[in-house]
C-alpha cells in the first residue's frame, strides 16, 4: 500500500493541533475587544442629528446651564429633551434666518417635535432615574463625559453593567456635595475655563477621563454616611431591574 | 466441549479477520444497509425539521409559546432536559465504570452506548439553553471574567453547578468516545478501498500505527479518561437532582433525590441501549457480538436499577406521611388523587410493575418482550420527571396561586423534534462509524480462545492464536 499522507502532513497536523489552542483563545480576546471597542459601545462616536446642535457653543462658550434645556433632570427620571419652543426662546431673536436652524423653525411652526437621535440609551429592562443621582450629588459629567467639550454629542461612557456597578458598589467615589453638581459648572465658567479648578475637578469638567482625587473620594464616602445611602443594598438586582 | 454459544460474549466461529470484516463492513460497504435504514433516517430527518421550526419560532416569539405559566414555570423544557441527560448515563456507566471493574461484556456495547450518551446530552443541552429565553447570552452562565457585567454567576445556585456538570460531562464523554475510536479508525483506514475514505479515516486515526509505544500510551490515556468519567456517572445526575432538592417546593425538597435520580438515569439509559441494540443487531447481523447473554445481563441491570427507583417512589410516599408536614402530605395526596393522578399511576405501572416481568428468565430471552418493556421504562422515566416538575409546581403554597400545566403544540413539537434528532444522529453514527469496538472485540476474542483452549486442550475450539502479550496489538500488522 502506498503512503496515504506525505511527510509534510506532519507539519500540518502540528499546526492544526496548535490552532486548536490558539483559535479559541484568539476568539475570546477578539470578541471581548470588539465588545469594549467604540464600534460596539459608541463611546466618542458623534451621532448625526437633524440640526447640528453644539454643546461646546451653548454650554462652554455661552455658559448656558444644563437645566435650561434638560429641565426635568432634578425632578424626574427623565432629564428631558427640550421642545423646539426652548430653542426658539433665543433663536426667535438671534440667527433667525440661519439655514441650519430651518428644521427648528419648521418644527415650531407646525408644532411637530424634532426627532433627535438618541445618544445615551439604557435597555428597557433597566430602571434609571436621573433625579436621585443628581440629588445625591453625582455630577452630569461622571456619566456623560465632558459634554461642554462636544461639538456633536457623543456617548461619554460605555454603559456596561460593570460600569454602573463600579459606582453602586462604592458610591463614595463619585458622590459630592449637592451644590457641586451644577456649582462646578459655574465655577468652571467663572474661572476662564478651569484655571482655578483642582486637578480632579478639571479632569471631570474638561476631559474624558475623570480622576477623582483621594480627598474627593474620602469626602464622598463621608457623604454616603451622611446621606444614609445603604451601600449593601445598592447593588441588589432589584435596584435597577424592577 | 466448548461452552454453549449463548454463554459466550462472542458467538460463532471468528478470527481477527472476520471480526474486522463483520464490524467494518457496516461502515465500508455502504450497500450493506437494509432499506429500513433509509426509511427510519428519513422519518427522523423530517422530525429534525420540526425541531428546527419549533426552535426558530421560539427564538422569534420567546418562551411564551410554551405551556409554562405561573405557578408552573418549568414544564417540558426541564422534563425533557432531565429525561435526555438521564438516558445518557448508561453510556458512561458501561464505558467507564464497567471498564474499571474489568467487565469484559461491556466491550461490544460500549461504543454504541457512548454515542448514545453524546447524542442524548446534545438533546438535553438544547433545553436549558433555550428555556433561558435569550440563548445568545448563554455565556453569562459561565464564569468568564473580567466581563462587562461586573458579575459572576451565582455560585450558590445548583443551576450554575449544573452548567459545569453538563458541560464537563459532554467534554469528557466526547473525548472518551473519540479516543476509543482511534485504533478502529486505523483499522478502517487500512481496510478501506476508496481513497477518500482512506484519507478521512487516516486523519481521524491521527497517525495511529499500532506500535507498542502507541498502545502503552493509549491504554494509559484510556484508563485516565475512564477514571475521570466514573465520578461523572454519579455527579451529573446528583447535581441535576440538586436543582430540585435544594429548593423548598414540596415534592422537590427531598434528601433521597441524588441516589434516586442516578438510579433512574441508569435505568432509563439501559432501556434506551436495549431499545437501540435489539433492532440494530438484527438488522446488521451482529448477533455474534451483541449476544443473547448481553441482552440478558442488560435486562438484569435494568431490573436492578428499576427496583431502586421503585423503592424511591415508595419512600417518597413514606416520607410524606412520616414528616407529618401538611404540605408534604397534600403533595402526596395530590399526586395520587389530584388532576394528574392518571400520570402518577401510569408512572407506577410503567416503572414499578411492568419491569418485574424481567425476573422471569423466559422474558429475558424474548426480544420483543424486552423491547416493549424498555419502551415502558422510557415512558415511565419521562412520566417520573413530569410528576416531579409540573405536578409539584401546579399546587403552590397558597390556593390562590394554584394552576394547571398543559403543554402547548410547540412543547410537543420540540420534544418530538429532539427524538428525531437523536435517532438521526444514531443512524448516521451506525452508518459512518464502527458501532462495535473492533480492537476490544479482538482482544476479547483472543482471551476467550485462550481460556477455552486451556480448559479443553484436547478438543480445540477454533484456531488458537500464538500471540504477543499485547493482545490487541494486531493492527500493526495491517498498518502501512
Amino acid at each position: 500500500m502506498s503512503q496515504l499522507f506525505k511527510p509534510s502532513m506532519n507539519t500540518l497536523a502540528r499546526v492544526s493541533l496548535s490552532c486548536a489552542l490558539i483559535v479559541p483563545g484568539a476568539l475570546v480576546v477578539g470578541l471581548s475587544s470588539i465588545t469594549r471597542s467604540p464600534y460596539n459601545t459608541k463611546v466618542e462616536v458623534p451621532l448625526d442629528q437633524p440640526v447640528p446642535f453644539s454643546h461646546t457653543h451653548h454650554a462652554d462658550e455661552l455658559g448656558i446651564d444644563c437645566r435650561y434645556c434638560h429641565s426635568s433632570v432634578e425632578k424626574s427620571g427623565f432629564a428631558g429633551i427640550p421642545p423646539s419652543h426652548t430653542c426658539m426662546s433665543c433663536h426667535s431673536q438671534i440667527w433667525t434666518n440661519s439655514p441650519l436652524l430651518e428644521p427648528v423653525r419648521e418644527s415650531y411652526e407646525k408644532d411637530i417635535p424634532l426627532v433627535w437621535n438618541r445618544v445615551n440609551k439604557v435597555p428597557d429592562f433597566v430602571y434609571f432615574d436621573h433625579s436621585i443621582h443628581i440629588a445625591k450629588g453625582v455630577n452630569c459629567n461622571v456619566c456623560h463625559g465632558p459634554v461642554q467639550k462636544m461639538q456633536m454629542t457623543w456617548k461619554g461612557k460605555p454603559f456596561f453593567m460593570s460600569w454602573c456597578l463600579d459606582c453602586h458598589r462604592d458610591p463614595g467615589k463619585y458622590i459630592r456635595p449637592k451644590d457641586e453638581v451644577f456649582g462646578l459648572f459655574r465655577k468652571y465658567q467663572e474661572s476662564s475655563k478651569g484655571a482655578n479648578l483642582t486637578g480632579s475637578e478639571y479632569s471631570l469638567m474638561a476631559t474624558a477621563h475623570y480622576k477623582p482625587s483621594k480627598e474627593d473620594q474620602a469626602r464622598g464616602r463621608k457623604l454616603v454616611q451622611e446621606y444614609g445611602i445603604k451601600v449593601e443594598t445598592l447593588s441588589d438586582c432589584y435596584i435597577c431591574h424592577r | 466441549m466448548s461452552k454453549p454459544p449463548q454463554d459466550r460474549f462472542i458467538g460463532g466461529k471468528q478470527s481477527y479477520e472476520s471480526i474486522d470484516r463483520k464490524i467494518g463492513r457496516v461502515v465500508l460497504d455502504q450497500k450493506s444497509h437494509p432499506p429500513i435504514w433509509l426509511i427510519t433516517f428519513a422519518m427522523a430527518f423530517l422530525l429534525v425539521q420540526v425541531l428546527g421550526g419549533a426552535v426558530l419560532w421560539l427564538l422569534y416569539k420567546g418562551v411564551g409559546i410554551w405551556g409554562i405559566n405561573q405557578p408552573a414555570g418549568w414544564g417540558f423544557d426541564i422534563i425533557n432536559f432531565v429525561w435526555w441527560i438521564g438516558i445518557g448515563h448508561a453510556g458512561t456507566l458501561i464505558s467507564a465504570v464497567l471498564l474499571l471493574m474489568r467487565q469484559q461484556w461491556r466491550n461490544s456495547i460500549n461504543r454504541f452506548a457512548e454515542a448514545m450518551t453524546i447524542f442524548a446530552v446534545m438533546c438535553a443541552g438544547m433545553y436549558p439553553l433555550l428555556h433561558t429565553g435569550r440563548p445568545w447570552v448563554a455565556y453569562w452562565l459561565m464564569p468568564i471574567g473580567p466581563n462587562t457585567l461586573g458579575m459572576w454567576p451565582q455560585f450558590r445556585s445548583p443551576l450554575v453547578w449544573d452548567v459545569f456538570a453538563v458541560s464537563t460531562y459532554m467534554t469528557v464523554s466526547a473525548l472518551f468516545w473519540f479516543v476509543g475510536l482511534i485504533p478502529d479508525f486505523a483499522t478502517l483506514r487500512d481496510r478501506a478501498k476508496n481513497k477518500i475514505v482512506q484519507v478521512v479515516f487516516g486523519m481521524l486515526a491521527m497517525g495511529w500505527r499500532g506500535s507498542v509505544r502507541h498502545w502503552l500510551r493509549y491504554e494509559t490515556a484510556y484508563l485516565i479518561l475512564a477514571g475521570l468519567s466514573t465520578p461523572l456517572v454519579l455527579s451529573v445526575h446528583s447535581i441535576v437532582s440538586f436543582d430540585f432538592a435544594v429548593s423548598i417546593v414540596p415534592g422537590w425538597h427531598t434528601t433521597i433525590f441524588p441516589p434516586y435520580f442516578v438510579a433512574g438515569a441508569i435505568y432509563a439509559g439501559f432501556a434506551m441501549v436495549l431499545t437501540l441494540a435489539i433492532p440494530m443487531r438484527a438488522w446488521y447481523k451482529l448477533k455474534d457480538f451483541i449476544t443473547d447473554k448481553h441482552i440478558d445481563w442488560m435486562a438484569k441491570v435494568m431490573l436492578a436499577t428499576g427496583l431502586i427507583v421503585f423503592y424511591g417512589y415508595i419512600l417518597e410516599v413514606f416520607f410524606g406521611w412520616y414528616s407529618g408536614n401538611t404540605y408534604e402530605i397534600a403533595m402526596i395526596k395530590n399526586r395520587m388523587t389530584g388532576p394528574y393522578a392518571p400520570f402518577y399511576w401510569s408512572l407506577i405501572t410503567c416503572n414499578g410493575i411492568v419491569p418485574q416481568l424481567l425476573w422471569i428468565p423466559k422474558v429475558r430471552r424474548c426480544y420483543p418482550a424486552i423491547f416493549v418493556i424498555s419502551q415502558f421504562v422510557t415512558i415511565g422515566m419521562w412520566l417520573e420527571r413530569f410528576i416531579i416538575i409540573p405536578v409539584s409546581l401546579h399546587r403552590d403554597f397558597l390556593p390562590s396561586s394554584w394552576g394547571m400545566y398543559i403543554p402547548s403544540f410547540w412543547d410537543i413539537a420540540m420534544f418530538v423534534g429532539t427524538i428525531g434528532f437523536f435517532i438521526m444522529m444514531m443512524f448516521l453514527f451506525v452508518r459512518f462509524l464502527p458501532m462495535i469496538n473492533i480492537f476490544e472485540m479482538k482482544e476479547l476474542w483472543q482471551r476467550q480462545q485462550q481460556a477455552e483452549h486451556a480448559d479443553h486442550a484436547d478438543v480445540g475450539a477454533g484456531p488458537v492464536p500464538a500471540h504477543d502479550a499485547a493482545g490487541a496489538g494486531h493492527d500493526k500488522e495491517n498498518a502501512q
